[in-house]
């Protein structure tokens, strides 16, 4: 378990070419997955990848970072880093979820929202705070999986829910442990020094009451994905039978608590 | 051995006179506006701090923006003291120069204001403290704040300056960009208004949430808004990018702000855009 791992491991597995990838989790955890794009303003953001599937027979509404594979994908998708149209297509995949009142899903895995100029342009920071505002108020069962990178406000963006748990390697920040340390020290290289200090581990932040809990994570996928289906299937029970306003009640209280 | 007196040229006599003649202007009467490079003396900046030529408004602390603001002010949560969750190695050095410097306990003050008559609920970040980082305490107050206007039926006002998360409260400081939004959520469910007014600088975590949540949103000149800070998108980019993408005049360019408002007209539209909404709010809340 990740007790025995330092930080700085953690950090380095979080971002491994072995950790479990999105096309995975979409394929292996739903039945009958159907892609939408596009945020209905102005664009199709590829890092973001969302739709309708089925959970274990039940309709739920999929969302998800995703780095990509080949290096042309990964252009495509700024490895994972989501311009506003990609928060703008959560958002209006997370109102369609309300609608139809099915639960909300979300895996991510971002280093953070892309820096860019054109998403300085398209307003990156309104985008994520549109998320904050009306994603975090959606009237059905909000889960989110951490499986690798969560990086300030664009994982936060799709982490303002009910229940947040996190794979056993990895990582949610405030900023990277190499911006840390080039803020810090003025020396990026320091970024090990920094992660033990950051308190980023799935364990740490169990103990701050950031998250629900941690996920055991195995080279062999697919006992991960049996372990991610598991706390799912269990989840959504509990949620379902809440009444909303005590949902919403106890979502409020999950943030204020901080 | 030297061929002349190094001092005796024309060049270095000069030199010695206009250092004699700095002395008697003390560092510090001249401020160059950093907008526009305009040269102002310094009383020319006025009670307001802008320029008198692009109207830029420089950093100011919070309490002095409140004295040409408000009619009264009734400050709220003054004694609140962050734990500091990390044990961060210097953080309490850093806090207590910082609370010295600003009079405040964390980077926002807040409180019940008047502006020309009308109530509303109030809070102003401070650039000067810890450059009016997003931490637990400002978080708290801030929620606070929109807790008590929801219950009060008041308008809110935020003037935002902050350079993002305070790394140094780790996660704790990212967790209240949601409980703030949350609060926001619920005064704006309550049919209740919300002006944000971004300064120099808004960005990160703080554009990232409540200064772009605002019902209004209006900006000083050349205030800088943002969320990724320039160095980060030119080494992510590759390349240069212009100075102005940032400034509030190309943010309002691209559709994210409502208006533009001089330091010096700030109380009379804030007044008149509270007297419009007069009356607002939802009697019944019940779903």
């Amino acid at each position: 378990m990740s007790q025995n791992k330092t930080a700085a491991q953690i950090v380095a597995a979080a971002r491994s070419e072995q950790k479990i990838t999105t096309p995975e989790l979409i394929t292996n955890l739903f039945t009958d997955f159907f892609e939408l794009h596009g945020d209905r303003v102005s664009a199709d953001d590829a890092a973001i990848v969302g739709g309708l599937a089925y959970f274990e027979g039940r309709q739920v509404t999929v969302v998800a970072t995703d780095k990509g594979k080949t290096p042309k994908q990964r252009v495509a998708k700024h490895f994972g880093s989501p311009e506003p149209a990609g928060y703008r297509k959560v958002l209006r995949l997370a109102k369609q979820a309300e609608k139809f009142g099915r639960p909300l899903l979300a895996f991510v895995n971002t280093a953070g929202a892309y820096p860019g100029r054109t998403a300085e342009e398209r307003g990156q920071g309104e985008a994520i705070a549109r998320c904050l505002l009306e994603l975090g108020q959606i009237k059905v069962p909000f889960i989110t999986i951490i499986f690798g990178e969560a990086g300030s406000g664009g994982a936060l963006a799709m982490a303002c829910g009910d229940r947040v748990y996190m794979l056993e390697n990895s990582m949610y920040t405030v900023l990277s442990p190499e911006g840390f340390a080039s803020i810090l020290w003025k020396d990026s290289k320091r970024a090990d020094e920094a992660a033990e200090v950051m308190q980023l581990t799935p364990t740490a932040l169990l103990k701050q009451g950031a998250i629900e809990g941690v996920i055991a994570e195995d080279a062999d996928h697919t006992k991960t994905l049996a372990a991610i289906r598991a706390v799912l299937r269990r989840e959504l029970a509990n949620l379902e039978n809440e009444p909303l306003a005590e949902l919403m009640a106890k979502r409020y209280e999950r943030f204020r608590k901080f | 051995m030297k061929l002349f007196e190094e001092a005796n040229t024309l060049q270095n006599k000069q030199v010695k006179a206009n250092k004699a003649a700095e002395q008697k202007v003390p560092a510090g009467l001249w401020i160059a506006c950093p907008k526009c490079g305009y040269e102002i003396f310094h009383e020319d900046v006025g009670l307001f701090h802008e320029c008198p030529q692009c109207f830029y408004g420089f950093r100011i602390k919070a309490r002095e923006r409140l004295t040409w603001l408000v009619d009264s002010f009734e400050e709220l949560d003054s004694q609140l003291d962050t734990d500091d969750p990390l044990n961060f190695p210097g953080y309490q050095t850093k806090l207590t120069a910082a609370k010295q410097k600003t009079e405040l306990n964390d980077s926002i003050l807040t409180g019940i204001a008047t502006i020309s008559g009308q109530k509303c609920a109030l809070a102003i970040m401070d650039p000067y403290f810890i450059m009016g980082s997003l931490g637990k305490i400002t978080g708290e107050k801030l929620t606070r704040l929109f807790e008590k206007a929801t219950k009060l039926s008041l308008p809110v006002i935020v003037f935002t300056a902050s350079g993002g998360a305070r790394m140094q409260e780790g996660i704790n400081s990212l967790m209240q960009m949601v409980k703030v939004s949350n609060a926001v959520a619920a005064h704006s469910a309550k049919g209740l208004l919300y002006i944000s007014v971004l300064t120099d600088p808004t960005t990160g975590g703080v554009t990232a949430s409540f200064a772009m949540q605002g019902d209004l949103i209006l900006a000083e000149p050349h205030a800088m808004i943002g969320f990724a800070g320039k160095r980060v998108i030119e080494q992510t980019i590759h390349q240069k990018i212009p100075d102005d993408l940032q400034s509030a005049e190309t943010v309002l360019k691209n559709g994210f702000v409502d208006a533009i408002v001089k330091r010096h007209e700030q109380k009379k539209y804030l007044a008149r855009l509270l007297k419009f909404h007069q009356g607002g709010g939802k009697t019944d809340v019940t779903e």
